[in-house]
């Protein structure tokens, strides 16, 4: 294990619950380590962590259902804040691609299903050309949550902004890759998170005098479940990779992001199924600890482009491409 | 967390289902292009056309010399032995692109894939220098000996006897299923060396290097569903094997045999047998008033192909680094062979053109050989659920 692996498995292993709601104290102990702001450059307060590096956090997050900003402060909204030049607030943040009225620095309008938004130090809004840090303490916040009870929310704003700049170039595509990716690692460690439910509870629920386990009819279900974990983890890892390497200009990236996040939704609902059927009716109650993972596979694989919205826009790709050019694209 | 406990514990005990990404080292690049203009061009002179499955049914001799003669068979073998000293992601690079094309490699697939490695692990400097140089050739060709009819799956049960006689062994037994025997020089036989003993059922198995015109030995076509003879039975009748065609060491089949598994399951060849279709279908759909409503199905396929191929080369890396990634490798057969029928699926929805085994190319003739030749898919090198059985063997259930 490498020492960021294992102290990303070591802060969110402590951290589990199955409450609801931000975690303020598991902030405060990813603020001081670093790991909250991990790609961001010093100058940002960030570590100057890769791509990678912040694979490994998300996807030790989303396998032990962390309830957290994670993403949305170091992968979203500070790099947007920090890419526009605009000076980062302390603490957690979140982004949203959204239409705002801009006249000079007092902004209008309302955003919809904003992450995290209640718990938020600031709100990154990309909007047309502008880059605007919204305040959200004079914000109005009706709150919402995804299947997961993690916030959603409506935020109307009418009135000064905290900041208002230009966006940078490319700002709009970048944020939704950006997105995609972050929520494709979440995905992938939900995933693993679920099988390692699913494997426990197979060796210690016993029925007809044996751990259920030990039927051939159960272990194909966590095996092909097993195999959905693994390709999840790998698109998503290499979409990591990818970008890492290539940039989020490059086609190689929008192509391996779009497959990533396709693939980790189609996986999401492969392993939420299985899981939900090797533990029987005690998986389907509030006590149990199942839905912690389950209910974000859910509500995470219609998060930042479906894989039904991605499967389209690479569909287009490569019908636009032909049949010459389909191998050239996968091999790209 | 709940009476179960946290579920912490089990997520550290889980094994990696999957080795860190692998990226192509850049000097692959320049074989790649290499690769493709000769399969441009070789496809331009109509020398031949894009079939799916064709490492079981394209046999091509003249090809296989070609590539041989361009430097792109054996290319892990060291070039004392006649092949190039590259790494195994070169040879990655070589075969994807070989089976993307839809190419006719079968002649050399399995001497090129596992023999010649193989006998770089197990085999005797003699053995090396005697069947390395025309393997990286594209002459010389090899089968692979290990299913019986009553040995399956449980290929434990294997009955071919290797009986002691002076000077080596002799082969009495039957092989089944062994593609290209008919036309192969030589092949890997499994046999049993000593009495089967019940408390270790994988002990007593040796390995011999059979060569397929023996005296004694008999080749008999199996047909396929098709009609088409690509498999066959070998009947060994008191077959003479010398000491010096013994692979690797008496008694030590069974862990030869399996050492090369993370090898065979998890190339492109596991999750490309039905690529030319998909080509076809995108041919079929660019342009057309329908390509937008099947933009999605066809995305679907791409995303799952990408993750796939992402997977393989994975492995394949950490194959490279020294590891034995099996489980990653079972993982790795057991979704790409169902992906492979997948796309015949979907080829299906989308296009309604019926599958003709009679046209000469296109749609509909790689349509109707995916069909007939997907039964196979899901079989072959460990069934899917002799797979998912190692899987969940890995996760600690079993």
């Amino acid at each position: 294990m490498s020492d960021l692996l294992e102290l990303a498995e070591s802060i969110f292993g402590d951290a589990a619950s199955n409450d609801t709601g931000f975690d303020a104290k598991l902030w405060r102990t990813l603020a001081e380590t670093g790991l909250a702001r991990l790609t961001l450059p010093e100058e940002a307060g960030g570590s100057e962590g890769t791509l990678e590096d912040a694979a490994v956090v998300l996807t030790a997050a989303g396998a032990h259902a962390a309830r957290v900003p994670l993403a949305e402060t170091d992968l979203l909204g500070g790099w947007l804040l920090h890419a526009a030049g605009v000076p980062l607030p302390d603490g957690p943040l979140t982004a949203v691609a959204g239409e705002l009225e801009v006249d000079g620095t007092t902004v209008r309008g309302e955003l919809r299903r904003v992450p995290w938004a209640r718990a938020a130090a600031g709100v990154a809004v990309l909007s047309g050309g502008h880059v605007v840090l919204l305040d959200p303490g004079p914000a109005e916040i009706t709150e919402g949550t995804n299947l997961a009870e993690e916030p959603r929310d409506t935020v109307a704003v009418d009135g000064p902004a905290a900041a208002v700049v230009a966006a940078p170039d490319g700002a709009a595509a970048e944020l939704r890759l950006r997105g995609a990716l972050g929520r494709s690692l979440l995905l992938a460690g939900a995933a693993r998170g679920a099988l390692a439910a699913g494997v426990r509870y197979a060796g210690e629920r016993v029925q007809f005098g044996r751990p259920i386990g030990r039927f051939q009819a159960v272990q194909q279900q966590l095996a092909l479940a097993a195999g959905e974990v693994a390709a999840a983890s790998a698109a998503a890892s290499a979409a990591a990779r990818v970008a890492a390497d290539a940039g989020f200009a490059a086609p190689s990236t929008r192509l391996a992001v779009a497959a990533a996040k396709s693939r980790t939704g189609e996986a999401a609902g492969a392993v939420a199924r299985i899981t939900h059927q090797v533990h029987g009716a005690i998986g389907f109650t509030r006590e149990h600890d199942l839905r912690l993972w389950t209910t974000r596979l859910w509500a995470w694989r219609d998060e930042d482009g479906s894989d039904a919205e991605w499967n389209a826009d690479l569909g287009a790709t490569v019908l636009a491409a032909g049949p010459a050019g389909l191998w050239p694209l996968i091999t790209g | 967390m709940t009476e179960d406990g946290p579920v912490t514990a089990t997520l550290h005990r889980l094994p990696d289902l999957v080795p860190p990404p692998t990226e192509l080292p850049p000097r692959t690049a320049a074989v790649r292009a290499e690769v493709r203009a000769f399969l441009a061009e070789e496809q331009a002179a109509g020398r031949w056309t894009p079939r799916a499955d064709v490492w079981l049914s394209g046999w091509d001799e003249r090809f296989s010399r070609e590539l041989g003669r361009r430097g792109w068979l054996g290319m892990t073998i060291p070039q004392e032995y006649g092949g190039r000293g590259a790494s195994a992601l070169d040879r990655y690079v070589v075969t994807e692109e070989l089976l993307a094309a839809g190419a006719p490699v079968a002649a050399h697939w399995i001497a090129d894939r596992q023999i010649g490695p193989t006998l770089l692990r197990f085999g005797t400097e003699e053995q090396r220098q005697r069947f390395l140089p025309g393997i990286a050739r594209g002459e010389v060709y090899f089968g692979i000996g290990m299913s019986e009819p009553d040995a399956g799956s449980d290929l434990a049960a294997v009955r071919t006897r290797a009986e002691r006689v002076d000077g080596g062994w002799e082969l009495t037994g039957t092989k089944v299923w062994t593609s290209g025997a008919h036309r192969a020089h030589a092949f890997f036989a499994l046999a049993r060396s000593a009495p089967r003993d019940e408390q270790q059922r994988h002990a007593g198995l040796s390995q011999f290097i059979v060569l397929l015109d023996a005296p004694g030995v008999q080749i008999r076509p199996i047909p396929l569903l098709t009609g088409a003879h690509h498999f066959n039975e070998v009947v060994f009748d008191r077959v003479f094997v010398p000491d010096d065609m013994v692979l690797g060491e008496i008694g030590a089949g069974w862990k030869q045999v399996t050492s090369e598994l993370a090898f065979e399951r998890s190339g492109p060849e596991r999750f490309l047998s039905t690529f030319p279709l998909l080509v076809a279908l995108v041919g079929e759909l660019a342009g057309t008033s329908g390509a937008e409503r099947s933009a999605r199905e066809i995305g679907g396929l791409v995303a799952r192909l990408w993750t796939l191929r992402r997977m393989s080369l994975a492995v394949a890396g950490s194959l490279e680094s020294g590891q034995a990634p099996e489980l990653a490798a079972a993982v790795v057969k057991e979704l790409g062979t169902r992906y492979e029928n997948e796309v015949i699926d979907v080829a299906r929805l989308l296009v309604a053109t019926p599958p003709d085994p009679g046209a000469e190319a296109g749609f509909a003739r790689l349509l109707a050989d995916a069909v007939l030749h997907a039964p196979g898919f899901t079989l072959r090198g460990g069934t899917n659920e002799v797979l998912r059985g190692i899987v969940a063997r890995g996760l600690g259930l079993r």
